[in-house]
């Protein structure tokens, strides 16, 4: 640096020693780290491998959805190495877009995948801002561009996670607010794609729809991701993980009847994948409380208190005739 | 003014130091945005140091993560008042303080012709000074018009 960095205007700069050993004004930073050269040292970097474990551990299943965030995760730890040896410089587009049935983990993932993208440091917070179209979009005219325009803003840095996205357009009502709100997102989503990823998700069949009656935005999205819906077996693994961080246990009988409840379920319409284990296993705890409840006298153990009994889970109406 | 032979205003913090960059802009906006302050951008083409209420340009931003944010509202307002006075203000509204915490100048108009002074003759030989900005003797929205 040839002046120092602030001078009084007006004052005339004092003169700096010849040889100083400052260095030129634009090269890196000395103390900064050296550029990394190998996926490892990426790894170790940005940790996240512990994320993609965490990943792996908490959510079962989707094995298409995790093998596209291990791809997408490589590519941010590539595009890095490149960058080190002076290689592309423009940031990927990271928009994506989930589509799957109800309860098959979209929330979650689009938080693993903050954290994920923000350990890569390309979004610069990691936080998450989940919306609805009631958030975006206003109720009279001149309404709907303020609120966009905040609800953006407080996104900046992290990720917006827009849930039932195809409900923003409105087809059925050309005066709709909804085509204001897609045309803001779709300007922050092309100019400031480095400070903001955006996450639309909804169900399949409509999210279809909505992208073909906006070509615009179906484009500037590059990760179309599908979550598919659980197996069985994964249904029962689901229902253990969560009565676990519950504290609750099933007893074997209860096990066995649990799988049977989710075979007839399965057949029943309005399946929602893990949310629906979820109702069943809250249903089944009202009926272990009320259970232990009718006997007053009696001195309650912890294994009693944890343990969801088979006459628990066979109450239920799936289960009538 | 005597103090100041540059002839600029100086309000707020940095005044005295030469513009800031965006960079350090921002880097001051995410010192805030840690503080937990709530930013909002206002503009005056009054200079007058007694005018303390400035135009809001937009709402007080609070519940924000990251400086990208501010800094978009902030380069709005220059885009329409290029030639005003832009400052940020950081409202801390922590119980018991519930204040503007920091507050800076962003954007000045090219030439400041700054204050004059203005002397009143009042009872007897007293006299009464104070100042007037030269800016303000051209209507609103045309000071400091190129």
């Amino acid at each position: 640096m040839a002046s120092p960095l602030y001078a009084i205007p007006g004052s005339t700069p004092a003169a700096m020693p010849a040889g100083s050993p400052t260095p030129p004004a634009g090269a890196p930073d000395a103390a900064a780290p050296a550029a990394p050269r190998t996926v490892a040292e990426v790894l170790r970097a940005s940790q996240v491998e512990s994320v993609m474990d965490e990943l792996d551990r908490d959510l079962v299943g989707l094995s298409p959805v995790k093998q596209r965030i291990r791809d997408i995760a490589a590519l941010l730890v590539i595009d890095k190495l490149r960058l080190a040896h002076g290689l592309q410089a423009a940031t990927p587009s990271l928009h994506m877009c989930f589509t799957g049935n109800p309860g098959t983990g979209k929330t979650t993932v689009s938080l693993r995948m903050a954290q994920i993208l923000h350990r890569l440091g390309y979004v610069r917070k990691g936080h998450l801002v989940a919306v609805t179209r009631d958030d975006l979009v206003g109720q009279y005219i001149g309404h709907t561009a303020p609120k966009t325009k905040e609800v953006l803003k407080k996104a900046m840095g992290g990720v917006l996670f827009i849930d039932e996205a195809y409900y923003l357009y409105r087809p059925e009502n050309e005066r709709d607010y909804g085509q204001e709100a897609i045309e803001i997102l779709l300007q922050v989503m092309e100019n400031q794609r480095d400070d903001l990823v955006v996450i639309l998700a909804g169900y399949k069949d409509r999210m279809d729809t909505f992208f073909q009656s906006n070509p615009g935005m179906s484009s500037r999205i590059a990760h179309h991701i599908d979550f598919p819906d659980y197996a069985q077996g994964e249904l029962m693994a689901i229902a253990g993980k969560m009565l676990s961080s519950m504290a609750y246990r099933f007893d074997p009988a209860a096990e066995r009847a649990f799988d049977e409840y989710l075979a007839r379920r399965l057949q029943q319409p309005h399946f929602a994948n893990a949310r629906s284990v979820r109702n069943a296993l809250d249903r089944a705890r009202l009926r272990q409380a009320s259970r232990l409840f009718a006997d007053r006298e009696r001195e309650l153990t912890p294994a009693e208190l944890t343990t969801i009994a088979e006459g628990d889970i066979r109450a239920s109406r799936v289960f009538g005739p | 003014m005597m103090t100041n032979p540059t002839g600029r205003v100086t309000q707020g913090q940095f005044s005295f130091l030469p513009d800031l960059s965006d960079a350090e802009i921002t880097a001051q906006i995410e010192y805030g945005l840690k503080k937990g302050y709530a930013w909002s951008v206002e503009y005056t083409d009054d200079p007058h140091p007694r005018n303390t209420y400035w135009e809001m340009y937009g709402m007080p931003m609070f519940d924000l993560a990251d400086a990208a944010g501010v800094l978009q509202e902030m380069n709005a307002c220059r885009k329409t008042f290029p030639q005003h006075y832009i400052r940020l203000m950081a409202f801390d509204s922590t119980r018991g303080i519930e204040s503007i915490a920091m507050c800076f100048i962003v954007n000045r108009p090219a030439v400041e012709p700054g204050f004059g002074l203005v002397r009143q003759e009042a009872e007897g030989r007293t006299m009464r000074y104070t100042v007037h900005s030269y800016a303000t003797d051209r209507p609103e929205a045309e000071r400091y018009a190129p």
